[in-house]
């Protein structure tokens, strides 16, 4: 059992590290502040989130757990906004997004397209 | 009333917390506590909280599926930031929100957000200006499937009609 | 030894978006870096607490998770207004102008 909780502990540290590593990799390679924050996205969420668990997974049940679940909330609440007001902000400053905004129509039609 | 609920769950967070039980410190835990909740009411906002919101049945099983949807969306980014050569094509949109309160909107904004490869820019009354990393990311938030979930937290479709729970 | 590997990764992101950080160009890049950097440092001070055994090191994580917060909405309200004090709310229905710079 402890062997099971070790190696899913294993998976779920490794697949954060990675994850972390990727959002780093697009922070670079992206080429507008846009384009980045989804690459800090998928730090802020998806890397966050494989941590902890592999760190609650070795705590197992107790106030450290408790603790790891409340900084995981904190993050899933905060990083959303957060980055949004960067973006509004950027948006209000000026910088514009490195592509061009679609219309109503062609929104329409996408709309279509997903839900057929 | 609801001063009495913010103090019991800031001092239960309290005692979480600390993981201290001695008379000394948690006398410390009962004055902080009270200092905030007199701080709380000085500054008039326990009662414009939307704390009901936050107590509607279905939310844990929407939580639950946008789980889901953020690991999907994780891979994908993290999949187009790694691969060699330029495998994004950036669009800006506007989506519609159809939530009845503001605590709707904020929910769908910030799940738009918390989704890698879409990020939510701008909000209006019952729209939202949206940033997609890939035209596919775009569909997806048009195609309204979490527009609807939100909406039916609220407990009604996103057409407006009622929902049962 | 799974610490150490997580820990590797989590530092090598750290070093990265302080590149980003340093890159620039704008000041709006420099913030997300410095957002994205506090996180991944919540992520490492935890990860580094069970390495070293010392799990009480999550509250300066959870700490550093609030400060982090409250520290980029700040810069960003001053970035935007130029006053810490500003209520923000008559500036905040503006229709920003987004078109013309086809990519």
């Amino acid at each position: 059992m402890a062997l099971v909780v070790d190696i899913a502990s294993w998976l779920c540290l490794v697949a954060g590290a990675l994850l972390c590593l990727a959002g780093g990799i697009g922070m670079i390679r992206f080429p507008d502040v846009y384009a980045r924050s989804h690459a800090a996205g998928v730090i802020d969420t998806g890397g966050a989130l494989f941590i902890l668990f592999g760190l609650a997974l070795q705590a197992g049940f107790s106030l450290v757990t408790v603790k790891l679940a409340i900084i995981g909330l904190l993050l899933f609440f905060t990083c959303p906004t957060a980055t949004h007001a960067l973006v509004k902000g950027a948006l209000a400053g000026g910088l514009k997004p490195l592509c061009r905004e679609l219309d109503a129509d062609e929104a329409a039609g996408m709309a279509d397209e997903a839900q057929r | 009333m609801r001063l009495v609920g913010l103090y019991l769950a800031l001092f239960a967070f309290w005692l979480l917390m600390s993981g201290h039980y001695e008379p000394l410190i948690v006398g410390f835990g009962v004055v902080s506590c009270a200092a905030a909740v007199y701080i709380a009411r000085r500054k008039d906002i326990v009662d414009h909280e939307n704390l009901s919101w936050y107590l509607k049945p279905k939310l844990p099983f929407y939580w639950l599926w946008l789980l889901g949807q953020i690991l999907k969306a994780n891979f994908d980014v993290a999949t187009r930031c790694v691969l060699p050569g330029n495998r994004i094509d950036p669009c800006v949109f506007r989506t519609p929100a159809n939530q009845d309160t503001s605590v709707g909107v904020v929910t769908y904004a910030n799940s738009i957000t918390l989704t890698p490869g879409t990020v939510s820019m701008q909000t209006w009354d019952h729209e939202i200006r949206v940033h997609a990393l890939t035209h596919d990311g775009a569909r997806d938030v048009l195609g309204g499937a979490m527009d609807g979930r939100v909406c039916r937290v609220e407990g009604h479709t996103k057409d407006g009609a009622e929902d049962g729970p | 030894m799974m610490f150490a590997a997580a820990m590797a990764g989590v530092l090598a992101a750290m070093a990265l978006t302080l590149v980003r950080g340093l890159l620039g160009p704008t000041v709006f890049d420099r913030v997300l870096a410095l957002n994205t950097f506090g996180t991944v440092t919540v992520l490492a001070i935890a990860v580094l607490g069970f390495l070293m055994g010392r799990p009480q090191f999550l509250d300066i994580a959870l700490l550093y998770a609030l400060i982090n917060f409250v520290g980029t909405i700040a810069i960003l309200k001053y970035l935007q207004y130029g006053d810490l004090g500003a209520s923000g709310r008559e500036a905040d229905t503006g229709e920003a102008d987004i078109s013309g710079s086809g990519g």
